[in-house]
């Protein structure tokens, strides 16, 4: 029995249960987003990641950034809406990460320093 | 001769194996351009790979449907690539549940920023519908950017176009912000980088430590989860407020 096999079993059936529960609940999220969960909650009743599925998930998700291409491709299909809407999405996405930058570590590392202090205390 | 080389270039262009190969050669091609050039983000691989691949097709008249038959095999794998980032988080459990609550609150908080925040600008400036709920979920990994976008109604290649960009903005100003706000905790500026700026940002942090890596991988799968779940839910009520 191949192990390389077994993994991307693995790795389909659980986005194959994600899949069919978004369609069957009318869930508003990706399927495959429900199969990672259902697979890190199988992977914590398991208590540990079989040798072979570390290995095949792995090499995927060293090659991550060549998966992307075929979709960045079809952004040949949405020239018109680039050309019309491009100022608008350049200053959204500097702005908005600047800004979830900004937050997101403000707001971490005020809540690690509270916590630490609340230790100290206690 | 001349005849035979157009039937067989008929052939090849609408057989999938031509641009299937097209895709991995132009990748392959991609990475070694960006190393020569000092793996900078601006230029990163996938950015390159898209410019060549939609001046190909441009010069040959090849339109994107008969590209994505052959291209849709590599397509395909973003499902299981999603379903894979279960083994990080897995790894980063212990982790994760020492800082669970300010953990969440803060990715809560930068994931919901960064998605009004851009909606917002870009409405302001007067951006068609479909650009907003393209640009809505930039901020997270593309598989689950994408699978977020169809939910949405914007346009799945669209926002993987803008997903990238995000990660490289975020890799170019990510150091001087670290900087400007006097953050020392490695694990706030790995968190921060791979919640906002997601693979881009989480490799970037990886050059910073193994912790900032390890909480950069973190931000990313929160990132993912928290706008897969919150966003198409929460942008339901969003037609009827602005009236669309």
């Amino acid at each position: 029995m191949s192990s390389l096999i077994t993994a991307i079993i693995i790795l389909l059936t659980c986005q194959l249960a994600g899949e069919v529960i978004v369609l069957w609940l009318d869930l508003p999220f990706p399927g495959p987003v429900l199969g990672m969960l259902i697979l890190f909650g199988a992977l914590l009743i398991r208590g540990g990641v079989p040798e072979y599925l570390k290995q095949t998930t792995d090499t995927l998700l060293r090659h991550l950034a060549l998966l992307f291409v075929p979709a960045g491709v079809g952004l040949m299909v949405h020239f018109g809406l680039v050309a019309r809407d491009w100022a608008p999405i350049l200053l959204g996405l500097v702005v908005s990460t600047v800004l979830a930058l900004g937050v997101t570590m403000l707001i971490l590392s005020r809540l690690i320093r509270l916590r630490s202090r609340r230790a100290e205390d206690g | 001769m001349a005849e035979e080389i157009t039937d067989i270039w008929a052939f090849l262009a609408a057989s999938p194996l031509l641009w299937l190969t097209m895709t991995l050669v132009v990748f392959q091609g991609s990475l070694w351009i960006n190393k020569r050039l000092g793996g900078s983000p601006v230029l990163h691989p996938v950015l390159i790979s898209m410019a060549i691949l939609i001046g190909i097709l441009l010069l040959t008249g090849t339109d994107y449907d008969t590209y994505f038959d052959g291209a849709q095999f590599i397509h395909f794998l973003l499902g299981p690539a999603t379903v894979a980032l279960a083994i990080p988080l897995y790894e980063n459990r212990q982790q994760i549940r020492a800082l669970l609550l300010p953990l969440l609150v803060s990715g809560l908080a930068g994931a919901a920023t960064a998605a009004l925040s851009a909606v917002t600008i870009a409405y302001l400036m007067g951006a068609e519908w479909v650009t907003l709920m393209s640009l809505a979920p930039k901020s997270v990994t593309s598989p689950i950017a994408m699978g977020v976008s169809e939910k949405l109604g914007g346009l799945p290649s669209l926002t993987a176009a803008l997903v990238l960009l995000t990660g490289a903005i975020g890799c170019i100003l990510a150091p001087g912000l670290i900087r400007l706000l006097r953050i020392r905790d490695d694990r706030v500026k790995g968190f921060a980088m791979g919640l906002s700026a997601h693979g881009f940002g989480t490799a970037q942090a990886f050059g910073i430590s193994a912790t900032a890596g390890a909480f950069a991988g973190l931000g990313l799968a929160l990132a993912g989860i928290i706008t897969a779940f919150l966003l198409p839910a929460s942008f339901n009520w969003l037609p009827i407020l602005v009236g669309g």
